[in-house]
C-alpha cells in the first residue's frame, strides 16, 4: 500500500511539474475562458432586459462558463500528456516496473487538480474585481471550486481515456470541437425557460453541461438553490465514477498490451 | 502574365485538392460556421424580446450575416495556415524555385480560399432555407452580400498569408486566428451596436468590422445600406495586400 502511494505522489509531482513547465498549458486555460468572458458579458448586456433574466449583470449570469472551458482546456491537455507518455515509451518502461497503471492515472489527476485549483482561483477573484456579488456567500465560492474541481476531474479523466485508447496526441485534440459542441449547445449563454427555439431547448435540456452551469450559475446569482446543486453535484460525481472507472480501465488495457 | 496565370492555376488547384480529399481540413471548415449558426441563432433567439431590437427579419437572419462574414474570414484564415504549413514542409521553397512569377502563389492560395468559401456558403444558405430564415433582400442585395463576403475572405487571407510568409511555421497560427477573432467578436455579434453597452460599444465603434457587420444585415434584410462598408473593406484589402506581398519578398529573400 505505501509503495503504491509512494508510486502515486512521485508521479503527481512528475505531473505538477510538468504541467507548471508548460505554460502553453496554464495560460490557455486561464486566458481563453476570460477573454470568453470578457466579450460574451460585454456583447450580450443587454440581454439581461428580457423579461424574466433573473439578472441584471449578464457578467454574473456568463460567470459559471469559465470554469466548464478550463475543465475543458484541462481534458485536452491531460489527454495529450498521456498520449505522449504513450508515444515515447514512457508507458512500456512505467508497465516493466513494479508500479501499478492507477498510479499513473492518480498521479496525472493530481496536475490536473492543480491546474483547476489555480484557474478557479483565477475566475472567482476575477469576478470579485469586476463587480459580481456572490449570493452564497464565501461558503458557496468555496463549494464552486469543489464543484469545478469535481468537473476537472471527470472531464480529464476522459482525456485519459483517450489519450490511452489512441496513444497519440492530435487524436485527443481531435475531440475538442465535440467537447465545444457540447458547451454551446447548454444553457451557456441563456437560461433555458427563455431559449425560444423548441428544438435547441430540448437539446440543452437533455445536455448534462447545462446542470454543471446551472449549479455554479445558481451560487452566483441566486444564492442556495437545493434543486440546482442536486442535480449539478450528482451529475458532477456520476461523471466522476464513470470517467475514472473508464480511464482505470484504459490504463489496465494499455498495460496489458505493453 | 500568362506565367502569372499558370502559378496561380496551379497552386490553387493543389489546396482546393487538399481541401476536398482530406476530411481534416473539409469538415471542420464546413461543421464549424454552420454550428455556430445553430447554437447563436438557436441559443439566443429570445433576444428579439430585448426592448429595442428591431431588425425586421428575424434573429435567426441577424445571425446569419454575421456568421457569413465570419465564415469568410475564417476561411481566409484557414488558407493561411496551409501556407505556413507548406513552408514547414518545404513545399514553398521547391514552389518559389519553379516559379516564374511568385505573385501567383499568393494568387493561387487566394483562389483557393474563395474556392472554401464559396462552398461553406452554399452549404450555410442550404440550412438556413431549411430553417425557414426570412430573406427580404432581393437579388441584388444577395449579390452585395456575397461580394462583401468574398472581399472579407480574400482580405483575411491577405492578413493571414502577410504573417505565414514572415513567420513560416505552422507556430504561427495563433498570430493569424487571434485578431481576427477579437475583431470579429469586438463587433456587434449579438445585438444590434445601438443596444451594446459600456467599453465593448465604444471598442465596436472604431472597429472596422462594425460597418461590415451592419451592411451584411442591411443587405439581407433589404434596408437601406450604407455601401461606404465596401470602401473600408477595400481599403484594408489593399494595405493587406501590400502586407502580404512585402511578406512574400521577405520569404523570397530568407530561400523560402
Amino acid at each position: 500500500m505505501s509503495s503504491t502511494s509512494t508510486h502515486v505522489r512521485e508521479l503527481a509531482r512528475r505531473s505538477i511539474v510538468r504541467t507548471l513547465r508548460q505554460p502553453a498549458s496554464i495560460i490557455p486555460a486561464l486566458l481563453f475562458p476570460l477573454i470568453f468572458l470578457a466579450l460574451n458579458s460585454g456583447g450580450l448586456g443587454s440581454a439581461t432586459r428580457i423579461p424574466g433574466f433573473p439578472t441584471d449583470s449578464y457578467l454574473a449570469f456568463f460567470l459559471a462558463a469559465p470554469f466548464i472551458q478550463a475543465a475543458l482546456f484541462a481534458t485536452m491537455g491531460a489527454g495529450t500528456d498521456v498520449a505522449k507518455d504513450v508515444q515515447t515509451g514512457f508507458v512500456s518502461r512505467l508497465a516493466l516496473t513494479p508500479t501499478r497503471g492507477n498510479a499513473l492515472l492518480f498521479g496525472q489527476l493530481a496536475g490536473v487538480l492543480a491546474v483547476s485549483l489555480v484557474s478557479s482561483l483565477t475566475f472567482l477573484v476575477v469576478g470579485l474585481v469586476a463587480g459580481v456579488t456572490f449570493e452564497s456567500g464565501f461558503p458557496g465560492m468555496v463549494l464552486i471550486m469543489v464543484l469545478a474541481i469535481l468537473i476537472g476531474i471527470a472531464l480529464s479523466s476522459i482525456g485519459v481515456i483517450l489519450g490511452m485508447r489512441s496513444g497519440s496526441g492530435e487524436a485527443v485534440q481531435g475531440m475538442f470541437p465535440l467537447f465545444f459542441v457540447f458547451l454551446f449547445l447548454s444553457s451557456l449563454t441563456m437560461p433555458r425557460p427563455l431559449i425560444e427555439q423548441d428544438w435547441f431547448r430540448t437539446i440543452a435540456t437533455y445536455n448534462p453541461v447545462s446542470y454543471l452551469l446551472e449549479a455554479i450559475r445558481s451560487l452566483v446569482i441566486t444564492g442556495w438553490d437545493g434543486r440546482a446543486l442536486a442535480l449539478g453535484f450528482g451529475i458532477a460525481i456520476a461523471l466522476v465514477i464513470v470517467s475514472v472507472f473508464g480511464a482505470s480501465r484504459a490504463v489496465r488495457v494499455r498495460w496489458t498490451r505493453t | 502574365m500568362r506565367r502569372f496565370s499558370d502559378v496561380t492555376r496551379a497552386v490553387a488547384w493543389r489546396s482546393i485538392h487538399h481541401f476536398l480529399t482530406q476530411p481534416a481540413f473539409l469538415v471542420p471548415a464546413l461543421l464549424f460556421p454552420l454550428f455556430f449558426f445553430t447554437a447563436f441563432s438557436g441559443a439566443l433567439s429570445g433576444i428579439e424580446a430585448i426592448p429595442g431590437f428591431d431588425f425586421p427579419s428575424g434573429y435567426t437572419a441577424f445571425q446569419f450575416a454575421f456568421v457569413m462574414v465570419q465564415a469568410s474570414a475564417f476561411g481566409g484564415v484557414f488558407a493561411g495556415f496551409s501556407i505556413a504549413a507548406d513552408f514547414e514542409s518545404g513545399f514553398t521553397r521547391r514552389l518559389m524555385l519553379a516559379s516564374p512569377n511568385r505573385r501567383g502563389i499568393l494568387a493561387g492560395y487566394a483562389v483557393a480560399a474563395l474556392f472554401r468559401a464559396v462552398v461553406v456558403w452554399v452549404m450555410l444558405m442550404v440550412v438556413a432555407l431549411l430553417a425557414r430564415m426570412q430573406i427580404d433582400g432581393g437579388a441584388v442585395d444577395l449579390v452585395g452580400l456575397y461580394t462583401l463576403a468574398a472581399l472579407v475572405n480574400v482580405t483575411a487571407l491577405m492578413f493571414s498569408a502577410g504573417v505565414a510568409m514572415r513567420l513560416r511555421t505552422m507556430q504561427a497560427g495563433p498570430a493569424m486566428q487571434i485578431p481576427v477573432f477579437l475583431l470579429l467578436f469586438l463587433a456587434p455579434v449579438y445585438v444590434p451596436l445601438e443596444l451594446l453597452e459600456g467599453w465593448i460599444h465604444t471598442a465596436a465603434q472604431i472597429n472596422p468590422i462594425t460597418p461590415l457587420l451592419e451592411l451584411s444585415r442591411d443587405l439581407i434584410s433589404g434596408q437601406p445600406a450604407n455601401l461606404w462598408a465596401y470602401a473600408v473593406v477595400l481599403a484594408m484589402f489593399a494595405v493587406l495586400v501590400l502586407w502580404a506581398l512585402t511578406g512574400l519578398r521577405r520569404a523570397e529573400r530568407a530561400g523560402g
